[in-house]
């Protein structure tokens, strides 16, 4: 009988990369649940309508590009594009909107540049913010917490904003980082007793939403599917910030390091968004230098900036240049030089 | 205790040493026909010193000392010496000697040296060469000359291997469990040989019975052997990865052990060195690993080198499969056997023959995603995505520049890879291409050499038939002159003798040479397109090495026309 011959290595590790991206998936859940808690059910509207989108884009474009279909389809990879884009809209974006967005990412941030391993910049940032410089207006507009208005949207109210958004009227409210932004007389203190919406920390709802992304992400940490380094660097490095020029709560501080690790995209950034390997820096080290640099624009634009969140911007900027931090944190190879190694 | 120091990366595949460690160390039957390959390490194969039809008996030798020899492991009669094949990755055939066994186990009388310690150790070392001892745990480079080439007082620090990292193998772990006192005794040989300043016996934590075997060896017979026990992760058997936990200290890039004093022998051959010397034994067994979900009876046996792999794993209660694979070594690092009828050899540390559904065979590979994961895992620090995007790209340059070269192919990244990737397939491809590559400039180099040295000579010899032509024509018109007149007819020879003169050094040859070479080259394309036609596109390297194959052939076509004109150019040929 013939001996099947095939060349090392025999054995394999368990993990897959359409397991990785289903495991991603599987992760938003809780912050997917805090959401709907806190602002109804338009975010899920939102994903899966997003998801109905993005499966027919990626078959397009992979027809295009003359690539086997079935098989890049199963990887995921397209659902997580849109899951995280989706998430990152307002609830109840019209259906227009959505469209735009995942078909622009998919399309050109993904495919034009090559599709997945070869895009330069995370697609669903780019599709955000795409769509933050077109329709400012429906990109700026956030529902209020449910805590804090009568009568809750439902399912069916969701599904009418989406897809008749004229006859959907909403009550939208501030963002804890606009009114914080637009700050100009108060101190901290007194604002945040004149603001319901502020909450304790970071904003009614916001803080939970980002502590159960936060879960999410530690669940994805323990089953190590990437490594500590980016997020943890950004988080530091946006406390640290904040810590900085918190100013003791005055009038022109910049709110405390609380309140920026709880609001707005921070714990769903920094587990979902700067973690996607392909546009992010290489090697350990890289990561570190590339969290830290997110961490330092996000707060910038936070404070100085003029739009409803700043995770966006800061992970485009910090794509451009992970290039460049690659190149210099290169590790030592094996047997070069006595400097310390990268650990 | 020694604090062993961590390396770069690494991996903790399952281990699935129980399925054969469990259970106690065998004999595996002597067969009715031992073959024997004349060459079983890296360099040139020795030469039969016996002949079919001889009657030879156990631990005769059987080819001289110009390579490492062989020897015969029972006795019986050599039958045959012919090409066999051979465990190898590429499932070649070499020479190998055949002995039908008698059955009878007839020994030549051995001479054991236990005063070893009182004799010159330069004939320690013969005598290992002359035994055959190999090392047993990787390439099987011979002992001796490892021994040998290291200066005197350059070996600061002996480091014994028990390490055994890749997962299914325990060959070495019964061997320390069973022999831990020769281990200790040889390694003392070894000792005596280099003179270290220290010595130490390095095993992964995984192994609780060999380390307290060594332990209670080691506390009977006193010597300055430490033994060092540090944690399991996959591959810490690996000489430059071991070398670093051990001492903390790097091989430099391209140099050996020695040149920062180390010299690393693993437990087998240690064992083996004490047989040699203590007992005069030379290489003839081994203990093999057979295991994986494909034989019902998994263990450790000791067998005589030269039984074919059915034997062995008949033994073990081998089931054949349909797509069975038949590992030599373990699954990061092993080869597949083609045929069952391979003999064992020194380097046959285990024979793994996994069900489909324990080691699967490989998914089709997806995209790379960059995860960055292969790089965490590499023990060398290497970035294997880059190197697998230069691979790709065939840039030869950047994977130069990217330490290709010091990947030392343990299949860390590939076994993490979530895409599947076949990275390390790729890795031995380029550095084949890379090699070839070399070569071939070499060689073409020397070829341009020739080429212009002949030239040289053509030219010379044209210069100096112009030069007699000259002579002879200013010679003849001295005599015409002398004659009074001119004479045509002569002069009309000599012009025709002087044509057919510069005909004949002219490269009629040369172009012959060429258009032979031509002829040669465009059969080899043929073939080359004939396979890549063939080739159904399944296995990307395997299209892109034929495709290779394709492009250099009808590059080496264009440069074999170009010659062949530059022969057939007259100006360049005759000044
Ligand atoms: S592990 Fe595989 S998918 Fe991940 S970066 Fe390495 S080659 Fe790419
Ligand atoms: S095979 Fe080479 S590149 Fe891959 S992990 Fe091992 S040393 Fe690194």
């Amino acid at each position: 009988m013939s001996l099947l011959v095939v060349t090392s290595p025999h054995a394999h590790g368990p993990l897959s990369t359409s397991q990785v991206m289903r495991t991603v998936l599987l992760a938003t859940i809780p912050g997917l649940i805090a959401l709907t808690w806190y602002f109804g059910p338009g975010t899920l509207v939102n994903v899966i309508f997003g998801g109905l989108v993005a499966l027919p884009c990626e078959a397009l474009a992979l027809r295009l590009r003359k690539q086997p279909i079935a098989p890049f389809l199963k990887d995921y990879s397209v659902l997580v594009t849109s899951t995280l884009l989706c998430i990152a809209l307002p609830p109840y974006a019209p259906w227009w909107l959505i469209l735009v967005g995942v078909a622009f990412s998919v399309l050109i941030a993904k495919h034009l540049y090559g599709g997945l391993g070869y895009n330069p910049f995370n697609p669903a940032m780019v599709g955000y913010v795409v769509l933050l410089i077109s329709f400012p207006l429906q990109m700026s507009s956030w529902s209020a917490p449910v805590p804090l208005i009568e009568g809750t949207p439902g399912v069916m109210d969701a599904l009418r904003a989406c897809f008749v958004p004229a006859s959907y009227d909403g009550v939208t409210m501030a963002t804890p980082l606009d009114v914080l932004r637009q700050n100009t007389g108060q101190t901290l203190e007194d604002l945040y007793a004149a603001t319901p919406q502020l909450g304790h920390f970071g904003g009614v709802g916001w803080e939970v939403v980002n502590l159960a992304f936060l879960a999410g992400g530690a669940w994805l940490l323990y089953r190590r599917i990437f490594t500590w380094h980016a997020p943890a660097a950004m988080l530091v490095s946006l406390a640290l910030c904040a810590a900085l020029f918190y100013d003791e709560g005055s009038s022109s501080s910049g709110g405390s390091p609380l309140f920026h690790l709880l609001s707005g995209a921070t714990m769903f950034g920094a587990f979902f968004i700067i973690t996607d390997p392909v546009s992010s820096a290489v090697s350990n080290r890289g990561r570190l230098i590339f969290g830290a640099l997110i961490g330092v624009l996000i707060y910038t634009i936070r404070v100085r900036g003029n739009y409803p969140d700043a995770v966006a911007f800061a992970v485009l900027i910090a794509n451009f240049s992970a290039p460049f931090i690659d190149h210099y944190t290169q590790p030592r190879v094996y047997g070069h030089g006595k400097d310390q190694r990268d650990e | 205790m020694r604090r062993p120091h961590d390396f770069h990366g690494g991996i903790y595949p399952p281990e699935r040493k129980s399925l054969s460690n469990t259970r106690p160390l065998r004999r595996a039957t002597i067969p009715d026909q031992l073959v024997i390959p004349l060459s079983q390490h890296i360099g040139a194969p020795a030469k039969a010193i016996v002949a079919p039809g001889e009657d030879v008996l156990g631990g005769q030798r059987l080819t001289d000392l110009a390579g490492l020899p062989v020897h015969a492991p029972t006795s019986g009669t050599i039958v045959a010496i012919e090409d066999r094949v051979i465990p190898h990755a590429s499932g070649m055939s070499a020479p190998c000697i055949v002995i039908d066994c008698d059955g009878q186990d007839r020994w030549l009388d051995l001479e054991p040296w236990p005063d070893y310690r009182e004799r010159d150790p330069a004939a320690v070392v013969a005598r290992l060469h002359e035994a055959g001892i190999a090392g047993l745990g990787g390439a099987g480079f011979p002992t001796f000359r490892k021994l040998s080439s290291a200066r005197p007082g350059q070996i600061r620090t002996l480091i014994i291997n028990g390490t055994e990292c890749e997962p299914y193998i325990t060959a070495d772990d019964i061997l320390m469990r069973e022999r831990a006192r020769e281990l200790v005794l040889g390694i003392e040989i070894l000792a005596w040989l280099c003179e270290p300043k220290e010595i130490l016996l390095g095993v992964e934590d995984n192994k609780p019975d060999a380390v307290r075997a060594l332990e209670s060896a080691l506390t009977e017979i006193q010597t300055p052997i430490e033994l060092v026990v540090f944690p399991t992760k996959y591959p810490s058997g690996g000489e430059k990865q071991l070398i670093e936990i051990l001492t903390g200290q790097q091989v430099p890039t391209g140099g050996l052990p020695a040149d920062i004093g180390i010299l690393c022998q693993n437990v087998g051959t240690a064992v083996a060195v004490h047989d040699s010397v203590l007992l005069g034994r030379p290489l003839v067994s081994r203990i093999t690993t057979v295991t994986g979900e494909a034989v019902t009876e998994p263990g450790n046996f000791e067998v005589l080198l030269g039984t074919p792999m059915k034997q062995l794993l008949a033994d073990a209660g081998y089931r054949e499969a349909p797509r069975q694979r038949l590992i030599m070594g373990g699954p990061m690092m092993g080869v597949t056997i083609s045929s069952t009828e391979c003999p064992v050899i020194k380097t046959t540390n285990c024979l793994l023959v996994p069900s489909a559904k324990e080691l699967p065979a490989n998914a089709s590979p997806q995209a790379c995603i960059r995860c960055g994961l292969c790089a965490e895992a590499c023990p060398a620090t290497l970035l294997p995505q880059q190197l697998y995007w230069y691979a790709r790209a065939q840039d030869q340059d950047q994977l130069e520049a990217h330490q290709l070269f010091d990947c030392i192919e343990c299949g860390a990244c590939s076994y993490v890879c979530p895409s599947h990737i076949p990275l390390v397939q790729y890795y031995r491809a380029s550095k084949a291409a890379i090699i070839e590559q070399r070569a071939d400039t070499a060689k073409s180099d020397r070829a341009r050499e020739r080429f212009e040295a002949r030239q040289e000579r053509l030219e010379q010899a044209a210069a100096e038939k112009e030069a007699k032509r000259a002579a002879r024509k200013r010679a003849a018109a001295a005599k015409a002159l002398d004659a009074g007149g001119d004479d045509p007819i002569k002069a009309a020879i000599e012009r025709a003798q002087a044509r057919k003169a510069a005909q004949e050094t002219s490269p009629a040859s040369a172009g012959d040479a060429a258009r032979e070479k031509i002829q040669r080259i465009e059969a080899r394309l043929e073939k080359a397109r004939a396979k890549l036609a063939a080739d159904d596109g399944s296995d990307a390297t395997i299209t892109a090495a034929l495709t290779k194959a394709v492009e250099t052939t009808e590059k080496k076509l264009t440069t074999a026309r170009a010659e062949l004109d530059a022969a057939n150019d007259p100006k360049e040929q005759t000044p």
